[in-house]
C-alpha cells in the first residue's frame, strides 16, 4: 500500500481540529479593512492591531504611499524577472544606494523578503568546509539558511558568550583554518530581548568568525540614526553582515543584506535566493526607498518606547506574568496552558484587540505568549483601550497574579 | 582518550534523566521524540548538554540521523575517537 504523504501531519491537523470554532480561532482571522497603521475591521467590529511589526505606522505614510503610486502608475504592477534577467530596475539600484547610505557600508543586496535574505546569505557564505555557529533562539529563517546549505551547523545557548566561547574553541581546536559565521539577531522577536553583541562580537573576533546580525525587529527601533542594535552597543565595526527586512519598520515587503567586505558583490552572481526568484515590484521599492529615508531623518524611537514601556507597565501592574520589561516595542504576557492562551486570544479580538497568539516552538523555553509588537502609530487611547481590554479577560480567565490590597480596595 | 560504549550510554542516560519526566527505563533503543516525547528543540538542548559533557562538537546536522539513545551513544563514540586521531 502507498503511503499517503498527508499521514505524517495527522497529529498537527489533530490538534487543529480541537481549536475553537469561528471567530475565535486564530487561524481563520482575516481583515475585511484595514483602517490604519493600528486599525482594521475584523469579524465586522473596529479593532485595534495590536501586534503588526509595523513598529514606525510606515503602512499609511503619505509620503510613501505617493512614492508608491507614482511607481505603480509609470513602471507597472511587477518586474516579472529575477535580479539577475529583466528584474533590476533603477529603482533596485537605488534603494541600494540607499541602505548603502543608511548603514555606511561599501555594499548592500537586496532580496525579496528577509526570510530570502537570510537564506541566501547564510546557505551560500558558508560552504562544505566551514561552520555556521548560531544562536539557541534564532529566528526559522536562519535555521532553515544552515538546512539550505552544506556547511557544519553548532548552536549555541541563547545570548550566552561563554557558551559561545567553548563552542568556538572547540571546532578552532578541530579546524584552525575553517571559516566560521556566527549568526546573531539585535532582537529578539519573541521576548523582546538584545543580543549582548560587545561580548558575543569579541568572543567571535577572538576565534576569528566573522559575525552577521540579523537586525528585523531593531531596525528603525534602535541606534542613533535607527540602524538597530549593532549601532545602539557600539559595535558596527565588529559586525561584517547585517540582515534585515523591510517587512516591519519600513512597512512593506523585501530584505537586504549590507556589508564592507570587498567580494560582497559576488552573492550577486552565487547566491540562490537571490537569483531565482522575482525581484521586489517597483511600488514596493518606492515605499521602500522613501521609508528608509524617513527613518533616517525622524525620530520615532522614543514615541514608539514610550508606547511600549506604556503597555508593558500596565500589564504588569494589572498583575499579568510578563515576559517582557518594555525595553524593546514587544509586550508578551506569559500564559501556563496552551488552551488557556488559544481563549485568551479569542476573548481578546471578540473585545476588539488583535494581538498574536505565540505558541512553542517558535517562542523560546517552550513558552504560550500572548504577544503584542507596539507602534509609534499607537495612540494614548489605544494602549489604555489595550490595557482595559487585557485586564477585563485576565479577570475572567483568573489570569491575574498579586493583585495588591490597594489595588483591590 | 578512548572511552567504550558502555561509558558512554551510561553518561549519556544521566544526562537524559532530567528530560525523562516519564520516568521511562532507557536503553539502547529508546526513542526520543516517541518513548520520551521530546520536541525538536529540547533534542537540541540535549545535545548541547552532551557537547559539554563530552567537550566535542556535535553537528545539528546529525540530529536526523540521531532518534535513539543507541544512535547517539554511537555518534559520541565517534566523534571521541576522531578528536584522539587527531591530537
Ligand atoms: C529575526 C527575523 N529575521 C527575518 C525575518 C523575515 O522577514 P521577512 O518578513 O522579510 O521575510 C523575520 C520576520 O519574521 C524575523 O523576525
Amino acid at each position: 500500500m502507498t503511503l499517503d504523504l498527508f499521514e505524517k501531519f495527522d497529529p498537527i491537523l489533530n490538534d487543529y481540529n480541537g481549536l475553537p470554532e469561528g471567530e475565535a480561532n486564530p487561524f481563520t482571522v482575516s481583515m475585511e479593512k484595514v483602517l490604519s497603521p493600528t486599525t482594521a475591521i475584523i469579524n465586522g467590529r473596529e479593532t485595534i492591531l495590536a501586534g503588526t511589526n509595523n513598529y514606525m505606522g510606515m503602512t499609511f505614510n503619505a509620503e510613501c504611499m505617493a512614492a508608491a503610486q507614482e511607481a505603480l502608475t509609470s513602471l507597472g504592477t511587477g518586474t516579472t524577472g529575477s535580479r539577475v534577467l529583466n528584474g533590476t530596475y533603477d529603482g533596485h539600484k537605488q534603494l541600494e544606494e540607499c541602505l548603502k547610505k543608511f548603514y555606511d557600508t561599501d555594499y548592500a543586496i537586496v532580496f525579496s523578503t528577509g526570510y530570502q535574505a537570510n537564506l541566501g546569505v547564510i546557505a551560500t557564505l558558508a560552504g562544505p568546509k566551514d561552520y555556521v555557529v548560531i544562536d539557541a533562539d534564532s529566528h526559522a529563517s536562519i535555521y532553515d539558511g544552515c538546512a539550505l546549505g552544506n556547511a557544519t551547523i553548532v548552536r549555541f545557548k541563547h545570548n550566552d558568550p561563554e557558551n559561545l566561547d567553548k563552542r568556538l574553541a572547540r571546532i578552532r581546536r578541530n579546524d584552525p583554518e575553517a571559516g566560521i559565521l556566527v549568526v546573531l539577531e539585535g532582537v529578539y522577536s519573541m521576548l523582546g530581548d538584545q543580543a549582548p553583541l560587545k561580548e558575543l562580537t569579541e568572543t567571535s573576533k577572538k576565534h576569528h568568525a566573522h559575525v552577521l546580525v540579523d537586525e528585523a525587529h531593531s531596525i528603525g527601533v534602535f541606534g542613533e540614526t535607527g540602524r538597530g542594535v549593532a549601532q545602539e552597543q557600539g559595535v558596527e565595526d565588529q559586525v561584517d553582515f547585517i540582515v534585515g527586512t523591510f517587512s516591519k519598520s519600513v512597512g512593506t515587503i523585501g530584505g537586504y543584506c549590507v556589508s564592507n567586505h570587498p567580494k560582497f558583490e559576488a552573492l550577486r552572481l552565487v547566491c540562490r535566493p537571490y537569483m531565482f526568484t522575482a525581484s521586489l515590484p517597483p511600488s514596493v521599492v518606492a515605499s521602500a526607498t522613501k521609508a528608509l529615508e524617513l527613518i533616517a531623518s525622524t525620530n520615532l524611537r522614543s514615541k514608539l518606547l514610550s508606547n511600549s514601556m506604556k503597555l508593558n507597565n500596565g500589564l504588569d501592574q494589572a498583575g499579568f506574568k510578563m515576559g517582557t520589561t518594555g525595553e524593546s516595542p514587544i509586550a508578551a504576557i506569559i500564559v501556563a496552558d496552551q488552551n488557556t492562551a488559544i481563549a485568551f486570544w479569542g476573548e481578546m479580538i471578540r473585545e476588539g484587540v488583535y494581538v498574536n497568539l505565540a505558541l512553542p516552538p517558535a517562542t523560546p523555553n517552550g513558552l504560550n505568549l500572548m504577544r503584542c509588537s507596539l507602534s509609534a502609530a499607537h495612540t494614548l487611547e489605544q494602549i489604555e483601550f489595550m490595557l482595559e481590554k487585557f485586564t477585563l479577560v485576565g479577570e475572567k480567565l483568573g489570569l491575574l497574579q498579586n493583585v495588591s490590597e490597594t489595588a483591590l480596595a | 582518550m578512548t572511552q567504550n560504549v558502555d561509558e558512554i550510554f551510561k553518561q549519556i542516560c544521566s544526562l537524559i534523566e532530567p528530560f525523562n519526566t516519564k520516568k521511562v527505563t532507557l536503553s539502547r533503543d529508546t526513542i526520543f521524540s516517541v518513548d520520551l516525547e521530546l520536541d525538536s528543540l529540547t533534542v537540541m538542548d540535549l545535545l548541547a548538554e552532551i557537547e559539554d559533557e563530552f567537550d566535542i562538537t556535535v553537528p545539528l546536522n546529525l540530529l536526523p540521523d540521531l532518534e535513539t539513545v543507541g544512535q547517539f551513544t554511537d555518534a559520541v563514540q565517534k566523534l571521541l575517537a576522531e578528536e584522539s586521531l587527531d591530537e
